[in-house]
């Protein structure tokens, strides 16, 4: 049985085989994610339920609710897809894929170990930057197919945040790009071997800061969530969209959060390395690390929503031309001083 | 090798029908789409061509950001569509001659001597630890610092241009001071103020008995 399977595999030609070797890693990476957005979901009404002492989700699946993701996946899923009248009805079916399409793909690039990488490319951050400035498409196609003046509104909101708030989170990785000396992820990883002191959130803290929120205001989430503002746009882009469509932006929302989440890990605080370089801490595995720090970080975005009110739109605009932008350039221009002209170069590399 | 050929076919072919359809298709919206479309395979052809960071840049700059703002821009001008067919047939010998003549040049261009196999070998095909950011970046920064920088700063200038140019001062335009917003104290805004109470004539009435 097994050596007739592997002559058969023989037979397969191959460029055949590169390809279905690929189809599988994609999916032992896709698989989970699509499983870590649903329990995002979960855990994000669980923290919040926490924060404003309620219980949350307990009734499907156990006291704890874990099945309440899946429940809402299938009842989204045998939902109708109602589409508007006078709608671009192929604008308005293709938006959701192209707004997930990006979100998945970055993942391409991720390392989640040393060795764990579907493609260990040379310009990896370059290509998650140039693939999450994508993901405005699916905002904006959304707005305007849908041929309603909300989802219009919530559309131009959404476009004008996300082109502000990419141009300070660019700058914030030109900065991890100078200390590091690379675009490679994994090999900015590797520049910050050595304990938790090593890491660039201390020397970039200003960047950090930056990024961390220009990603918070790029997936769109609470407090900058404008371009759904409920209460004066009822959903905004978004608002004529009903079952799997909605579900479709919906993944790609959580998508995006874990992605950036996982960004922030991998140029800010170390990726899969272990806080302290030594025996206790060294035994834990590299990928527990990673995804623990990621979840670290996500429960920032949970935090965040419960805490802050939404910002004003002209706070937003502010926030992001007038502050992040200018900040990231003073830091930048530090870390080159600081690197060629004074003694303090060790600390910025 | 043939897989990055039919690649590269599938790609171009892409990029033509796309580029066809932006000053064929009637809806400015659908058109700038399609701009979209052309630009994003130009860049997958870039890569077929182990140019890739050119084509990261330019789905980076062009499809992430230039493009949002044409979209943005397009969307909100009110057209009409009819309108915009009319005197189709007058400008199209005009258009037709202008695009025979790029395509005459451009074969002219190609098909010159120097720009042969002869003269213009194919590049040496790059092994996987080639870094062609790396090498950019060398050149840029290292051999050609000058040229570079004296563009930056022409850039530069071409912005506050054209931002003078269009920033209108208008007296009448009522705008918020954040940094006061924020400063803002309760004694500002609220003021207690203090009355003596005197009892009501009727007050005798709701006391309990």
């Amino acid at each position: 049985m097994g050596e007739t399977l592997v002559s058969l595999w023989n037979l397969v030609p191959g460029w055949m085989q590169i390809g279905i070797y690929s189809l599988i890693k994609i999916t032992i990476i896709v698989a989970p994610l699509m499983l870590a957005v649903a329990y995002l979901t979960w855990l994000e009404r669980k923290v919040i339920g926490a924060i404003q002492i309620r219980i949350g989700p307990n009734r499907v699946g156990g006291g704890w609710g874990l099945g309440q993701p899946i429940a809402d996946a299938l009842k989204l899923l045998f939902k109708e897809i109602i589409i508007p009248s006078n709608a671009n009805r192929f604008l308005f079916i293709i938006a959701p894929v192209l707004s997930i399409t990006p979100a998945l793909a970055a993942w391409a690039v991720v390392p989640f170990t040393d060795s764990l990488v579907l493609a260990n490319i040379d310009a990896s951050l370059l290509y998650i930057l140039a693939l999450t400035s994508m993901g405005v498409y699916g905002v904006i196609i959304a707005g305007w197919a849908s041929n309603s003046k909300y989802a219009f509104i919530g559309a131009m909101r959404s476009a004008a945040q996300i082109v502000a708030y990419e141009i300070a989170m660019g700058f914030a990785l030109v900065g991890v790009l100078m200390v590091a000396g690379s675009l490679n992820l994994r090999e900015i990883v590797l520049h910050q071997q050595g304990g938790f002191w090593q890491w660039y959130f201390l020397p970039l803290l200003p960047l950090f800061v930056v990024y961390f929120v220009s990603g918070v205001a790029e997936t769109n989430r609470a407090p900058f969530d404008v371009a759904e503002g409920e209460s004066e746009i009822v959903a905004g882009f978004h608002v004529e969209y009903s079952g799997m469509t909605f579900a479709i932006f919906f993944l790609a929302e959580y998508a995006n959060m874990i992605l950036i989440a996982a960004l922030t890990v991998l140029m800010f605080l170390g990726g899969w390395l272990s806080p302290f370089p030594f025996a206790p801490f060294t035994w834990i595995p590299p990928l527990f690390w990673f995804l623990g720090k990621t979840v670290f970080v996500l429960l920032f975005f949970l935090w965040f929503r419960a805490t802050f009110p939404r910002y004003r739109y002209d706070q937003i605009m502010r926030l992001g031309w007038k502050v992040f932008i200018p900040v990231t350039l003073v830091w930048i221009t530090v870390i080159g001083v600081a690197r060629f002209f004074t003694p303090f170069g060790s600390f910025f590399t | 090798m043939i897989f990055t050929e039919l690649a590269l076919h599938l790609f171009g072919a892409v990029m033509i029908f796309a580029a066809a359809m932006v000053v064929t298709i009637r809806n400015p919206v659908k058109a700038a789409l399609f701009l979209v479309l052309a630009f994003f395979s130009a860049a997958c052809v870039w890569v077929t061509l182990e140019a890739e960071f050119l084509a990261i840049v330019l789905v980076l700059v062009y499809v992430g950001a230039v493009m949002v703002l044409f979209l943005f821009v397009v969307m909100m001008l009110d057209i009409n569509l009819a309108r915009l067919r009319e005197g189709f047939g007058d400008y199209l010998p005009i258009g037709g001659l202008v695009a025979v003549l790029l395509v005459v040049e451009m074969a002219v261009v190609l098909h010159a001597p120097e720009f042969g196999v002869d003269n213009m070998p194919r590049p040496e095909p790059h092994g996987a630890d080639y870094s062609n950011t790396r090498e950019l970046g060398r050149l840029i920064y290292g051999a050609y610092v000058y040229p570079f920088e004296i563009a930056a700063i022409i850039l530069l200038v071409a912005i506050v241009a054209a931002i003078s140019l269009t920033l209108r001062r208008r007296p009448d335009t009522k705008y918020q001071n954040p940094a006061k917003q924020v400063a803002i104290r309760r004694e500002d805004r609220v003021r207690l103020v203090k009355m003596p109470s005197a009892p009501r004539p009727d007050a005798d009435r709701e006391t309990p008995t």
